[in-house]
């Protein structure tokens, strides 16, 4: 069927900010809905409020606002735009459910927008976990026994039904969020409790637990005219029991005989038929009972998901484009297939490789999350290979997470020892304790327990993972063993220092080769043969009759149609497809796995590279290997190599392509810590030179660079050993700011007030030594930190954005919300930020991108540290200004001028744009919420508006704060803001709020004539101020706190405000910025404007 | 590990490691893209006198399985992988591949780039091949390639055919395709069963299970059954079943066919369809490198709608260019028996997929509808030919 005539203008609603569960896969499948609706004819608007994506760069859609995903917003939006439809199913479960909302209150019959892709119907049968389980039954699927409550007493009786274990899932929740599996009486009881605060509507479902079930995946298309097609069946490593976003994932599925696959496939065909999707992709997830075969369904999302990205990128198949292209009207048989450019999409990918898919974790950074893997999703990012093998895959998925571990290393000490019944009874048990749980470090105790001679069935009586995969990593580690016993008795040849005379065994050629083909790294065989990676991989190039490593094309078609898009994997086999041309071309890397501290902002910067290559005729090379992004889309650049970010792999596409050289400015800190390495291989890298980068990087270099250029920075101090860290501390003197050195996103990083918490710090918190030096900072108090953006092209410099943050230096940047331009600062000030950034870039003759943040402490400026990079505020300033800053650095490091690109001062701008941080507290019990120096955010908003106050209060809606117009503001405060509270507590309550206070602060307020009623602390007897948090009798809370016993008293109130979704403050700088935000919006109402009209010259 | 070779007859070599027998093998290489059924694929008896390349890489993951069987025996004359799984998981297996081809005293290797050696078959053709774990002597196996008797006009179907008629009882059990009624449930309603004779050119099992599902019974006959031989059996209706090879080697069937369209309702599948092609004055063709696999999108003409399908067959039917395919339209070109109208078009290089007789009671497919592996969008063909017999009858 041709494309829809009737329809004219289609509304598209994004995800919103990088949550755990939603990550950039929302915005790979919204870019790709965008462009592929624009192609078309269609005018797109576009609703996200995450700034840091590709979608809402203006060229993307007609119309693009960057506002909160809320019910009024959308309203609005449509209210103006009148668009004719709304595509609900790219943007995740945020979308789906203000589309349930915005359909439920009438507001799209009312103005006539048509829902396409999936109609309301659909959305609801596969949401509501009633509807979805009655369906099944009607076309004869099962699904595990449940029912749904609202009550706790409900669910006792539940209980009795499905008995133990159990699982509790809340209802509309993201990523599982909520949910838990319950062993007992007592935790079922507590589970209950928590999944129904988490749930939006009070509801639970309380199921059967499958654990131990093998947990598969389809992702399946449907068209206007009922065909449906399978992109891919995904089975677990993990099996049920830990949710699919924290499970490692293969495809294709390994242990389904045709039979098997096929039940599930016509599962799948009558699902999506029954349910209703019209057009598009949805996700099925399926349980097998390993010892029956039985098979049930677990649900369903009616949209494109993380899955589907995963999908996509490990077939070459576009879901999120097709799926676009769909829901206007075409049908599969009438779509090209990009790749083959001969097939039509109605068919069904076969893929000759295996994709291995591994969750990334940072439990590390929340103090009191429970790592325990469940069925709610806790893993922040993932890595994906493929091979030719799952041995290959895996091994080259592990060393993409960028986790130092290179392969299977053993986690104690067994590396190299083959699988034996005499294991030291004491570590055998500490790796049988270690396999009872699952967590993220389960694949190396397997491995381990492999080498401990733990027998396979005992392993998978453990960990119910499948024995065809147990037997692969026995495999592995078998192999090892092998390659150390050759090693000990033969000798390894390829040693600098190796007894060459003593080489007995000849076959080294071919066990190296074959440990290549089962996907060792370099560094891995260098830990096994006690060598350097250097030494191997000099050793393979001399010995091996010129194999190496070769390149295979993701051609959706197993070899079977040639594939003229150039996306590439590198496998050792026997012919290499790379095909490199002979044109002039860049290589970029991109930033790996998603992490705290290292995101979607900088595949925002690398997309960028690579279109503005593109843009002046330079072949692109995207190497990276984060399946969510739009950076691993085979659309973005010429070539693609889905690759480890790691030395040798780098090297190796260096090799084989020949670029002008490497793009290490965009990818956050992975590339850039690759630039020394490769530079010392001879590779050219791009832009501001490694020597450079390293003066900024080095503390002393950098000291020294300060000094130089007359600058301040505040006094800090290495530390080698622990004991000589008081000494510094004196010196110093406290308050300190206490960092390991080369950690990313404040890993570790703590403002200490005292020595004894300097003594306990040093003592439990960090490993301090020579090779991993300790650094001790002054900390400055009360001061306001800004960040700068700027880009040089080695003599003009131009300052892009002055970002002044609302919390104090202190708190970690990338948690800080921030304001562009500046909300106090004066100008003097500015222009000396100005000013320094300007000679700092200069000296460090920087071309591209550079970012500095300052501390203005009683009006002195203070260097707190240099980034000739790319920074994670890049796409935010990008947006705000209305300049693509990483298009314009790229095109300066391929040598044009900023005169030459007109870019030499940043606009002067009429509004103001607010970036909000989003954190994932929800999904971690006992952890606090307090901000500090350690970045823990996931994701950030932006708001933007006419004023700071309207700009700061949509940051806070779109971060899931509706800040509210009047009722209680609870206070608590420590002594040293007591005084700042007076001014924010009378514009409350000229703003007609009500205040409840804790003792201290409610008589200071008294005192000052501020009218306040007391409320009891936790320790004073009840009703106490959670009690009153819990009861709702709060609707905005303040607590800021100093001590550390302060702070863990006070921990519930901020805990228990998160829970209730009250808005809660923990800085006076936050509040103050709330109050003016309130006061902004009790005065004007509520507009939207798209970035289009905001930068009329730049669309 | 021990050696093993796999020499083409245009000379290209491949060293890899002996998988199955210990021996020597040759035969036509040709490349399956299915990711499940191997079983199902090695029994298959249409790929007598070919070695079997899977592009997939895992192989055996979940060994072999008493149900999944479509004959009593591997045909394949050899087997190559990239890498046969060591310990088999899987609720059914019971036996390793290894040993279930050891059994068979079936040939096979592992450890070679497969990706490239069916990207070489892409570009040159299907080749034949020699696969040796006993003669490690590269141009020897080169040579011993080159003697393969080519595939064209060569008689496979007399190997594979059954020596005598029997009957089969079996259904596909707890493996159906779903049904428009549910899962399971055969089309309700049917009053009656109907007599369904089978012609063995090499029949797999599940077309016979399917045909059990939708309520035939059945007796299936050897290839060189004449037509008074069927005639005098009476039945309600004929399958003309898949087999090997070329058609025109079997052509001693066709005057038999011949004599019996519009007799009874004939259903063809694969080298049954290309049998009638050939038997209503068609020709047939040899494809560069065949279609096998489970994932060939395939246009129904005359809904419009796409079913993804099973094949395996390296003959095709009629003239690969015909204008009518190319824009999509059910093409009708007259013979004897009246007017015949393509039903069917591959979308990935629009061959003959399946077509059906206005005046008489015929309906053949070039594909699997009975999959087994692959999909099961095509299962309604054996509804349509119940369907046939059904309204021949009234």
């Amino acid at each position: 069927m041709p494309k829809r005539e009737d329809l004219r203008r289609i509304l598209l609603i994004g995800s919103g900010p990088i949550v755990i569960g939603q990550a950039c896969e929302f915005d790979y499948s919204g870019t790709q809905a965008c462009k592929a609706l624009r192609e078309e004819g269609y005018q797109v608007i576009l609703l996200n409020s995450n700034p840091a994506t590709i979608m809402t760069d203006p060229e993307l859609a007609n119309r693009t606002y960057i506002e909160p995903i809320t019910l009024e917003v959308v309203e609005l939006i449509i209210e103006c735009e009148r668009p004719d439809a709304l595509l609900p199913t790219m943007g995740g479960q945020t979308a789906l459910n203000i589309t349930v909302e915005l359909f439920q209150k009438g507001i799209l019959q009312k103005y006539g927008v048509e829902l396409i892709g999936a109609p309301y119907e659909a959305i609801h049968k596969a949401e509501d976990r009633e509807a979805f389980k009655q369906a099944m039954q009607r076309i004869g699927l099962t699904t595990p026994e449940s029912r749904c409550v609202r009550t706790r007493d409900k669910a006792m009786e539940v209980l009795e039904l499905v008995g133990f274990p159990a699982i509790v899932r809340p209802s509309f929740t993201l990523g599982g969020s909520g949910g838990n599996i319950a062993y007992n009486r007592e935790e079922f009881e507590r589970c209950v409790d928590w999944a129904l605060t988490t749930s939006p509507v009070g509801e639970v479902l309380i199921e059967r637990s499958l654990i131990g079930w093998k947990e598969f995946e389809l992702e399946v298309m449907r068209d206007l005219k009922d065909n449906v097609v399978i992109v891919c069946p995904i089975e677990n490593l993990d099996a049920m029991g830990i949710h699919t976003g924290d499970s490692i994932t293969v495809a294709p599925a390994m242990t389904l005989t045709d039979k098997e696959y096929q039940r599930m496939r016509d599962a799948a065909i009558r699902i999506i038929r029954e349910i209703g999707v019209e057009t598009g992709g949805s996700n099925i997830q399926f349980a097998v009972k390993p010892e029956s075969g039985e098979l049930m369904v677990i649900e369903m999302n009616p949209r494109v998901s993380r899955s589907s990205a995963l999908a996509s990128k490990a077939t070459g198949f576009p879901i999120a484009k097709i799926a676009a292209k769909l829901a206007v009207g075409y049908t599969l048989d009438e779509i090209t297939n990009d790749i083959t450019q001969v097939t039509k999409a109605s068919f069904e990918p076969t893929i000759d490789y295996v994709v291995v898919k591994i969750p990334r974790f940072t439990f590390e950074k929340f103090e009191g999350a429970d790592p325990t893997l469940t069925t709610q999703m806790k893993s922040v990012g993932e890595a994906m290979a493929l091979g030719r093998t799952f041995k290959e895959a895996l091994q080259k998925a592990i060393r993409s997470l960028e986790i130092d571990r290179f392969g299977l290393g053993s986690l104690c000490g067994l590396d190299g020892k083959l699988p034996s019944d005499e294991g030291d009874p004491e570590l055998l048990e500490r790796v049988r304790n270690a396999l009872r749980i699952p967590h993220p470090d389960r694949l190396w105790h397997v491995a381990d327990g492999l080498r401990l001679g733990i027998p396979q069935e005992e392993l998978y009586a453990m960990t119910h993972i499948d024995p065809w995969f147990l037997s692969q990593v026995q495999e592995i580690v078998e192999f090892e063993g092998q390659l150390v016993q050759k090693a000990r008795h033969g000798g390894w040849p390829g040693k600098e220092d190796g007894d060459r005379a003593a080489a007995g065994f000849s076959g080294w050629p071919d066990l190296l080769w074959e440990s290549k083909q089962m996907g060792f790294a370099d560094e891995r065989l260098a830990q096994l043969l006690h060598c350097t990676a250097g030494q191997v991989r000099e050793w393979r190039a001399n010995n091996l009759d010129g194999k190496g490593v070769t390149y295979a094309r993701v051609d959706t078609c197993a070899a079977e149609f040639e594939a003229h898009t150039p996306y590439l994997y590198s496998t050792y086999g026997r012919n290499c497809e790379a095909r490199p041309t002979d044109r002039k071309k860049v290589v970029i890397l991109g930033g790996g796995p998603n992490r705290i501290g290292q995101g979607i902002e900088f595949d925002y910067c690398c997309v960028h590279a690579a279109l503005a290559l593109r843009e002046i005729g330079i072949e692109t090379i995207m190497v990276n290997c984060n399946p969510e992004t739009v950076s691993t889309d085979y659309d973005i650049s010429d070539r693609l190599y889905f690759e480890p970010l790691t030395e040798e792999d780098v090297l190796n596409i260096v090799e084989r392509e020949n670029p002008l050289g490497v793009v290490v400015q965009f990818g956050g800190q992975t590339p850039l810590k690759l630039a020394l390495p490769l530079a010392r291989a001879g590779v050219p890298i791009l832009g501001t030179t490694p020597d450079a980068i390293d003066r900024a990087e080095d503390r002393k270099r950098f000291s020294d660079l300060i000094r130089t250029l007359g600058l301040k920075q505040p006094q800090n101090g290495t530390v080698r050993a622990g004991e000589e860290a008081l000494g510094v501390a004196e010196e110093i003197g406290f308050p300190i700011m206490v960092r390991p050195s080369y950690v990313l996103g404040g890993r570790g990083m703590q403002v200490i007030y005292d020595q004894t918490s300097l003594h306990h710090y040093v003592k439990t918190r960090v490993l301090t030594s020579s090779q991993y030096p300790l650094l001790i900072d002054q900390y400055l108090s009360d001061a306001i930190e800004v960040d700068v953006d700027a880009i040089a092209d080695g003599t003009e410099v131009v300052v892009a954005g002055v970002m002044e943050h609302v919390e104090e230096a202190g708190i970690h940047s990338g948690d800080s919300a921030c304001s562009l331009p500046p909300y106090t600062l004066k100008n003097d000030v500015i222009d000396r930020i100005r000013e320094q950034t300007i000679a700092l870039a200069k000296e460090l003759n920087v071309v591209g991108l550079m970012n500095v943040q300052f501390a203005v402490q009683h009006g002195d400026v203070y260097i707190l540290e240099v980034n000739p990079r790319g920074s994670r505020t890049i796409p935010f300033v990008s947006k705000a200004i209305g300049v693509p800053l990483a298009k314009l650095a790229m095109k300066v490091m391929a040598g044009h001028t900023l005169t030459q690109l007109g870019f030499t001062c940043a606009p002067d701008i009429a509004h103001v744009a607010v970036k909000e941080s989003v954190f994932p507290f929800t999904k971690f019990g006992n952890v606090d919420v307090l901000l500090g120096p350690e970045m823990r955010s996931t994701g950030e908003v932006m708001g933007i508006d006419r004023d700071f106050g309207w700009a700061f209060a949509k940051s806070q809606a779109a971060a899931g704060m509706i800040l509210p117009r009047g009722g209680i503001a609870l206070m608590s405060v420590k002594d040293g803001d007591k005084t700042a509270t007076v001014d924010i507590a009378r514009r409350l309550r000229k703003l007609g709020f009500r205040l409840h206070a804790t003792r201290g602060t409610a008589a200071f307020l008294r005192q000052q004539g501020v009218e306040v009623e007391t409320v009891n602390k936790v320790a004073e007897g009840r009703p106490h101020i959670v009690d009153h948090i819990k009861n709702r009798e709060a609707h905005l809370v303040l607590n800021t706190v100093g001590t550390a016993s302060s702070q863990a008293d006070s921990a519930p109130i901020r805990r228990e405000a998160l829970q209730q979704g009250i808005p809660y403050f923990t800085t006076i700088q936050g509040v103050r910025a709330a109050v003016t935000g309130i006061e902004a919006t009790a005065k004007v109402s509520l507009t939207v404007q798209p970035l289009q009209e905001y930068h009329p010259t730049q669309a | 590990m021990k050696k093993a070779i796999l020499a083409l007859a245009d000379g290209t070599i491949f060293e890899g490691r002996a998988l199955g027998f210990e021996g020597e093998t040759s035969g036509e290489v040709v490349f399956n893209t299915a990711m499940t059924g191997y079983q199902e694929i090695l029994t298959d008896p249409s790929y007598k006198g070919q070695m079997v390349v899977m592009t997939c890489s895992h192989l055996g993951n979940y060994g072999i399985a008493h149900e999944d069987f479509e004959s009593r025996r591997i045909w394949a004359e050899g087997f190559i992988v990239r890498e046969a799984t060591r310990y088999p998981s899987n609720w059914r297996a019971f036996q390793s591949l290894h040993d279930y081809l050891v059994h068979y005293r079936v040939v096979g290797i592992e450890g070679i780039d497969t990706r490239f050696l069916t990207r070489h078959l892409r570009e040159v053709g299907s080749q034949a091949g020699v696969i040796s774990q006993l003669d490690l002597n590269s141009s020897r196996l080169v040579e011993k390639a080159q003697a393969v008797p080519a595939m064209a006009g060569r008689d496979l179907v007399s190997q594979v055919t059954c020596a005598v008629p029997y009957t089969w009882k079996e259904g596909t059990g707890d493996w159906p395709p779903p049904t428009p009624n549910g899962p399971g449930s055969t089309e309700a309603g049917r009053d009656r069963s109907f007599r369904v004779i089978v012609y063995d050119f090499g029949v797999k099992q599940n077309i016979l299970r399917r045909l059990i599902d939708v309520g035939c019974d059945l007796t299936v006959v050897p290839a060189s059954t004449s037509a008074e031989t069927i005639r005098s059996m009476n039945p309600d209706g004929l399958v003309l079943s898949n087999g090997p090879g070329d058609p025109q080697g079997a052509s001693y069937a066709i005057p038999h066919v011949q004599d019996l369209i519009g007799w009874r309702p004939i259903l063809g599948i694969c080298l049954g369809h290309q049998i009638l092609g050939l038997s209503i004055g068609l020709s047939t063709y040899k494809l560069k490198f065949g279609h096998h696999g489970a994932n060939h999108p395939v246009m129904d003409l005359r809904s419009q709608k796409v079913e993804i399908t099973s094949q395996n067959h390296n003959f095709a039917v009629g003239s690969p260019d015909v204008p009518q395919i190319r824009k999509r339209e059910a093409a009708l070109f007259q013979t004897q028996w009246g007017p015949f109208r393509q039903t069917h078009v591959s979308l990935n290089d629009e061959c003959l997929e399946g077509m059906e007789a206005l005046e008489v009671p015929v309906l053949a497919v070039q594909y699997h509808p009975e999959a087994s592996p692959g999909p099961h969008d095509s299962a309604y063909v054996f509804d349509q030919f119940v369907r046939m017999m059904e309204k021949h009858d009234a």
